[in-house]
C-alpha cells in the first residue's frame, strides 16, 4: 500500500520511519483486518488473498477443472462440471454489475434468457437458420449487451431501489412475454424452442459432453482473465469507487452515468454469452430456465463467495451448484443428507465457541434425541415407525434417533414451524440459554430434514438458498472471501 | 368491424377493475409506508399477503371448511379477516426484526438482497407446508340468490345483475372492507400519537429519534400495519378468486408495488389512487386486449411512469441530500 511515499525523506532523523506514515489513519487502514478476524473464514480468505497470487489461483482452478473429465461419468460431467461452469459465468457477469458497480440488477436472468433464446432462433430448425457459432455468438453477445445498455438507461435517472424494481419487472416481463404473449409463435410459448445446434469451433461441431466441457472451460478461463484485468484497470477501480459512494465518485468528476451503463453492458454481454453456451448444451430452452429461482441461485453464488471477488464467484458457484445438484429430486438423497448434516455441523463449529460448548451442544442433541425418541415410541408405535428415505448405512441410526412418524402429516409442518421459531430465538439470545436452546434446535433440524426436506428436496433447496441470502446479509455481508466495506465516518 | 361502444362490457370491466384496484391499493399501502420510513423496498411484502390468504384459509378450515362452516357467514368472514390480519401483521414485525433491523446501517443493497431472500424463503416454506395445489375458499359455490349472512351455511357468492352487469356480493364486500380499512388507516395516521410518530419518523428519522420517539417501535408498528392490510388483501383475493396458492404473492406484490410507485411512493392516498389505476388498467387490458397482455400492460405502465415521473402522481420529488 502506498503510505505517503512522496513525502521527501529527511536524512538522519531517528523517527524517520514513523514520519512516513503521516496522513495514514491506522485505524481505518486496519479496519478490514479487524472485521475479517471476527469470523473463521475471514482468516482463510485473507490468507488466500495475501499468499496465493491471482495467476496461481487461476492455475489451481484450471488444473482441478481439467481433471474432471478424467474421472467423471458423462452424466456427472454434465450436471457437476458443465453446470458449475455455467454458474461461474453467470456469477461473473452479475459480479460486474452488483459486485463492482454496486447496482442491484434483478433482471439479470432475463438477459441470460434473451441470449439463450436469441441463439436458439439463430441456430435451430425454427427458421432453418444454422449459423456457425463464430457468427451467431458475437451477434447474440453484442445484442444482449445493447439490451443491457437500454435496460441500464433508467439507472441514469433512477436511484438504486427503483433500478432494482425496473429490472425485476423486466425479468418478469421477459418470462411473461416468452411464455404467454409469444407473438407469432416466436418463442414457442410454454414449449420453448428445441433441437438447438451445438456450438461449433469454426465448423467443428462440439457434440460430446467432453468437447462441450472443454470449450466452456476455455471460455470461463478467458472471461476470468479478462475480468481480472478489467477489475484492476482504471474502469474497475472507478466502479468500486462508485459502489462505495456514488456521490463522492461524482464529486471526483467520475463519469458516473457512463460507468453504470458500461457495467450493465459488460454484465449483459457475459449473460448473453452464457445464454449461447447454455442453449447449445441443453439443446432446448424454456422460460422456466430463466425465472426467479435461477436469479436467486445466481445471487447466492455471488454473495456466498463474496461480492466483488472473482475467486469468491468461482468458489460460490462450485458450492452452490454441487448443493443444488445434490438436492435435485431425481438424485439419491444419501449425498444430500451428508451435505446437509455436514453444513449444519460446520455452521455450529463456526458459530459456537469455545470448543467444549460445541461438544456440549452436539452431545446434548444426541441425548435429547434419544430421550425424545423413547418418549414418542412410548406414547404410540406410530410415532416412530416411519421409514427413513434412502438412508443407506445411516438408516438404522437415524430411525433410532429421529422421530419419523407415520400418518401424522401435521407433525412435519409443526416441526418446521418450531424450527423457524427456535432458530430465530437462538439468534437473539446469548449465554447459557442460547446453548440450551441450541440443543433442541439441532435436533429439530434433523427432524425437519428427515420428515419434510427429504420428501421435497427441490423445495428444500430454494428454502435454504433464500435463508442463505438473509443469513449472509445479516451476519457476513461480504461473503466468504469478499472484503468488508471500510466505513469511514 | 362496426365501431360500437359496448357500455355494458365497459361497466363490467370498470366494476372488476375497481375491485381489483382495492386489493392492489391495500398491498400498495404496505410498500408505501415502509418505503416512506425506511427507504426500503420490501420485496417480501407480496409473500406476507400470500401468508395472509393462507391464514384466512386456516381459519376457514378450523371453523368447519368452506362447504359446511360451523358458524354464520358474517362472523365467519369477520374472523377470517381478523385471523389473517393478525398473522400477517405479526409476520411483518418478525421479518423486520430479523431480516431488516440488523441491516439498517448497512449499504442499501444489503437489505434489498435480504428482502429477496425472505420473499423466496416464505414462498417455498408455503410450498412445503401447504403443497403445490390450489386451496379453495369455495366462494364460487352458488348457493341461493338470497345469502343468509347470519345463518350457518356454505360460503356463497351470489351474483346480482344490474342492466346486464354482473356484480358479485363479494365484490361489494371487498370494496366496502377496503373503504373501511383505508378510512381507519387515514384516521390512525392523522389522529393518533403513533400515527404522528410515524409521520415524524418518515420525515426525518434522526430528528425524530432526538425528539424522544422510539424509532424502532415506530418502524415495527409500520410493518405491523402495512402487513396487516396485506393480510386483509390476501383474504379478499381468496374470496374473489376462490383459490389461494403459494405463488400468488409474487405477481400481486409486483402489481401492488406498481400501484405504490404510480401513486407516488411514500404517500398513502397515492397508494390508494395507484391501486385503483393499476386495477382498472389490468381489467381493461384483459377485456379489450386479451388476458395474456394484462400483466405486460401493468409492467409497461410502471416503466413509463418511472421514466416520465419517477415521483409518481401524488409523490413529492425526492431530493438527494448529502
Amino acid at each position: 500500500m502506498q503510505t505517503g511515499g512522496d513525502i521527501p525523506e529527511v536524512p538522519g532523523r531517528p523517527d524517520e520511519r514513523d514520519r512516513r506514515r503521516v496522513g495514514v489513519d491506522e485505524w481505518v487502514a486496519s479496519h478490514d483486518e479487524r472485521l475479517a478476524d471476527r469470523a473463521g473464514f475471514g482468516k482463510l480468505g485473507r490468507w488466500i488473498d495475501a499468499r496465493v497470487p491471482p495467476w496461481a489461483r487461476l492455475l489451481i482452478f484450471a488444473a482441478f477443472a481439467a481433471t474432471l473429465p478424467l474421472w467423471m461419468s458423462r452424466g456427472d460431467l454434465f450436471v457437476y462440471g458443465i453446470f458449475t461452469l455455467i454458474y461461474i459465468l453467470l456469477g461473473l457477469g452479475l459480479n460486474v454489475v452488483v459486485g463492482y458497480a454496486g447496482l442491484l440488477d434483478l433482471g439479470y436472468v432475463a438477459l441470460f434468457g434473451f441470449g439463450a433464446y436469441f441463439y436458439a432462433l439463430l441456430d435451430s430448425p425454427k427458421y432453418g437458420l444454422h449459423w456457425p457459432s463464430a457468427v451467431s455468438i458475437p451477434i447474440v453477445v453484442a445484442s444482449t449487451a445493447l439490451l443491457g445498455l437500454i435496460l441500464g438507461v433508467p439507472s441514469r435517472r433512477l436511484l438504486g431501489d427503483y433500478l432494482a424494481i425496473v429490472t425485476l419487472f423486466f425479468g418478469q416481463a421477459f418470462v411473461v412475454f416468452v411464455n404467454a404473449a409469444n407473438p407469432r409463435n416466436l418463442t414457442g410459448g410454454p414449449n420453448g424452442l428445441a433441437d438447438i445446434d451445438p456450438n461449433d469451433l469454426f465448423g467443428y461441431e462440439l457434440v460430446t459432453r467432453k468437447q462441450q466441457y472443454w470449450f466452456i472451460l476455455g471460455v470461463v478461463l478467458l472471461v476470468l482473465i479478462g475480468l481480472y484485468f478489467l477489475s484492476e484497470s482504471r474502469t474497475g477501480r472507478a466502479w468500486r469507487a462508485l459502489r462505495e459512494d456514488p456521490l463522492a465518485a461524482e464529486a471526483m468528476s467520475m463519469p458516473v452515468n457512463r460507468l453504470k451503463l458500461l457495467a450493465f453492458a459488460f454484465g449483459a454481454a457475459i449473460a448473453g454469452l452464457t445464454g449461447c453456451l447454455f442453449a447449445a448444451v441443453l439443446t432446448a430452452v424454456t422460460s422456466g430456465n430463466f425465472a426467479l429461482p435461477i436469479l436467486i441461485t445466481i445471487y447466492a453464488v455471488v454473495i456466498l463467495g463474496g461480492i466483488g471477488s472473482l475467486t469468491g464467484v468461482v468458489i460460490g458457484a462450485i458450492v452452490i451448484n454441487v448443493s443444488f445438484q445434490f438436492l435435485a429430486p431425481e438424485n439419491s438423497q444419501t449425498n444430500a443428507r451428508i451435505l446437509f448434516y455436514g453444513a449444519v455441523i460446520l455452521l455450529l463449529a463456526l458459530g459456537v465457541k469455545p470448543l467444549w460448548r460445541l461438544a456440549l451442544v452436539l452431545a446434548g442433541a444426541v441425548v435429547f434425541g434419544l430421550v425424545a425418541h423413547a418418549i414418542a415410541s412410548g406414547i404410540s408405535e406410530s410415532w416412530t415407525n416411519g421409514v427413513v428415505v434412502e438412508g443407506g448405512r445411516l438408516a438404522h441410526v437415524i430411525s433410532e434417533w429421529v422421530i419419523i412418524p407415520t400418518g401424522h402429516q401435521r407433525f412435519a409442518n409443526a416441526a418446521y414451524l418450531a424450527l423457524i421459531v427456535l432458530v430465530l430465538a437462538v439468534t437473539r439470545i446469548r449465554g447459557w440459554l442460547q446453548t440450551a436452546l441450541l440443543i433442541p434446535t439441532v435436533y429439530l433440524t434433523a427432524v425437519v430434514w428427515e420428515t419434510s426436506f427429504v420428501e421435497e428436496p427441490a423445495v428444500a433447496r430454494w428454502i435454504l438458498f433464500g435463508a442463505l441470502l438473509v443469513f449472509l446479509m445479516t451476519v457476513r455481508p461480504q461473503g466468504l472471501l469478499g472484503t468488508p466495506r471500510v466505513e469511514i465516518v | 368491424m362496426p365501431l360500437s361502444f359496448n357500455a355494458e362490457l365497459f361497466i363490467q370491466l370498470l366494476v372488476n377493475g375497481i375491485t381489483l384496484g382495492s386489493l392492489y391499493g391495500l398491498i400498495a399501502i404496505g410498500y408505501s409506508m415502509v418505503y416512506g420510513i425506511l427507504k426500503l423496498l420490501n420485496f417480501a411484502h407480496g409473500d406476507v399477503y400470500m401468508i395472509g390468504a393462507f391464514a384466512g384459509y386456516a381459519v376457514l378450515s378450523l371453523l368447519g371448511g368452506p362447504l359446511s362452516p360451523n358458524i354464520a357467514l358474517a362472523p365467519l368472514i369477520l374472523l377470517m379477516f381478523l385471523g389473517a390480519m393478525l398473522v400477517s401483521g405479526l409476520l411483518g414485525v418478525v421479518i423486520e426484526r430479523f431480516a431488516y433491523r440488523p441491516l439498517r446501517e448497512a449499504p442499501r443493497i444489503a437489505p434489498l438482497i435480504s428482502a429477496l431472500g425472505v420473499s423466496f424463503f416464505l414462498q417455498n416454506s408455503a410450498l412445503l407446508l401447504f403443497g403445490a395445489q390450489f386451496r379453495s375458499y369455495n366462494s364460487f359455490v352458488l348457493g341461493s340468490s338470497n345469502p343468509q349472512f347470519f345463518e350457518p351455511g356454505p360460503l356463497i357468492d351470489p351474483v346480482f345483475t344490474v342492466h346486464n352487469v354482473n356484480i358479485q356480493t363479494v365484490q361489494v364486500l371487498v370494496f366496502v372492507v377496503t373503504i373501511v380499512l383505508m378510512a381507519g388507516l387515514t384516521l390512525f395516521v392523522a389522529k393518533t400519537r403513533v400515527g404522528k410518530a410515524m409521520r415524524a419518523t418518515s420525515f426525518d428519522r434522526e430528528a425524530a429519534a432526538m425528539m424522544g420517539i422510539d424509532v424502532d417501535r415506530v418502524i415495527a408498528s409500520t410493518f405491523f400495519i402495512g402487513s396487516l392490510l396485506a393480510g386483509a388483501a390476501g383474504v379478499m383475493f381468496g374470496l374473489l378468486f376462490s383459490q389461494v396458492f403459494h405463488f400468488m404473492g409474487f405477481l400481486a406484490g409486483l402489481k401492488g408495488f406498481t400501484a405504490a410507485v404510480v401513486g407516488g411512493i411514500g404517500s398513502i392516498p397515492g397508494a390508494m389512487l395507484g391501486g385503483l389505476l393499476v386495477g382498472l388498467a389490468e381489467s381493461f387490458a384483459a377485456g379489450y386486449l386479451g388476458g395474456r397482455w394484462s400483466d405486460l400492460t401493468v409492467f409497461a405502465i410502471l416503466i413509463v411512469v418511472l421514466l416520465l415521473r419517477p415521483s409518481g402522481l401524488l409523490g413529492t420529488r425526492a431530493i438527494q441530500k448529502v
